[in-house]
């Protein structure tokens, strides 16, 4: 997804760093990085160590750290939008008008991402001290011990222990119902879905229940679409 | 043999180093560094210039001989110790107040992960740049 800024920008001082919030591991990562062929690291974390460091719930998201190794934009949406739901579940098409909304979406966060790359703390889209802080979210009780859960959990699974690694994974989940991250890798650590991935009626009802509430939040940047893009049915 | 996920990474304690007791996980001193990230002193446990008393009241729930009830020291900071079925396999978890703490200070969490070829990367090694760190999965 990033492999045509990276190389457009190539710019000494700046790196994509990508993670792969994986718990099945390289073997099911290689294929989709073989694909995209980037020339920026692309990191395996098989316990979502980093969603954990930096309370992100879904993906993609990102964080913008600076030269100095501070934030200056904390975990967001990177480049998705919501506009998705749209797709007809029968047939798989998009409505034109949300496929135009998606991309309009994509466009207006890899411009703010080229411009701080370019430019660094001199981009307005790099935050100062105080909006990052403002922009932040912080991680309550419910949290901590759901990331445990769920390090365990993957640790589990991965000793064969499938029973009582899937138990702790729907424990992380229920502490922690807004993460996406620990509800769809608990779903296809169970079973690979006929579309490859986690995306079954199951996952279909909980996305429906957010109604007009976002599976991607909106990144606050100057001309990111605010529609929703369709009727929420919810 | 037990497995220790914590902050400071996967640990193995061989069993002569450790043993689980309910929710007790009792480790000699040389595995709790390892295991935990944190180091037994004179003052008490004690990571970086931090220390953490051992309680006077009930001390031995802490300490017996040459061992470290770690779960119990956790457990003490107000951070999640789980554990599997069989005492085996244990995540020594961070406090939601620690993270909090560290993402207000906005000084980017460290962290070392393998590339699909095995190569260890941490966030660190980057210093100097402006890193765009963005998540992916196949799910």
């Amino acid at each position: 997804m990033w492999q045509a800024l990276y190389a457009e920008v190539k710019h000494e001082a700046f790196v994509i760093i990508a993670v792969a919030e994986e718990s099945r591991g390289a073997a099911t990562a290689r294929e989709w990085i073989e694909l995209g062929k980037p020339t920026y690291p692309v990191l395996i974390d098989t316990q979502h160590r980093v969603a954990d460091l930096y309370n992100m719930v879904n993906v993609p998201q990102a964080v913008w750290i600076d030269e100095h190794g501070q934030i200056v934009r904390p975990a967001e949406t990177a480049g998705a939008h919501d506009a998705w739901r749209a797709r007809n579940r029968a047939d798989g098409t998009l409505p034109e008008s949300a496929a135009t909304l998606a991309a309009q979406a994509k466009q207006t966060y890899m411009d703010a991402v080229r411009d701080w790359a370019l430019h660094g703390a001199q981009s307005r889209h790099a935050y100062t001290p105080a909006q990052t802080r403002a922009h932040l979210a912080l991680p309550g009780d419910n949290v901590a011990l759901a990331n445990a859960n769920f390090r365990l959990g993957v640790h589990l699974r991965h000793s064969g222990n499938n029973e009582e690694g899937d138990a702790l994974m729907m424990t992380a989940s229920k502490l922690r119902p807004e993460s996406w991250n620990i509800y769809r890798q608990a779903m296809n650590l169970r079973e690979v879905g006929p579309m490859g991935f986690a995306a079954d009626e199951a996952f279909f009802a909980r996305v429906d229940e957010l109604g007009a509430g976002r599976y991607y939040p909106p990144p606050d940047i100057e001309g990111f679409p605010a529609e929703l893009g369709f009727e929420p049915t919810a | 043999m037990i497995t220790v996920l914590s902050d400071a990474g996967t640990a193995i304690v061989e069993a002569r180093h450790g043993r689980a007791s309910g929710d007790d996980l009792w480790l000699h001193n040389d595995a709790v560094l390892a295991a935990s990230g944190w180091t037994l002193k004179p003052e008490g446990l004690c990571q970086g210039e931090i220390c953490v008393p051992v309680p006077r009241t009930d001390a031995t729930q802490y300490l017996d001989g040459g061992e470290v009830n770690i779960a119990a020291f956790w457990r003490l900071l107000g951070r999640p110790v789980l554990h599997d079925r069989a005492g085996s396999n244990w995540v020594l978890g961070a406090a939601a107040g620690e993270r909090a703490t560290t993402l207000t200070s906005l000084k980017a969490p460290d962290f070392e992960l393998p590339d699909i070829d095995g190569q260890q990367h941490k966030l660190s090694d980057y210093l100097g740049k402006r890193v765009f760190l963005t998540t992916w999965s196949s799910w």
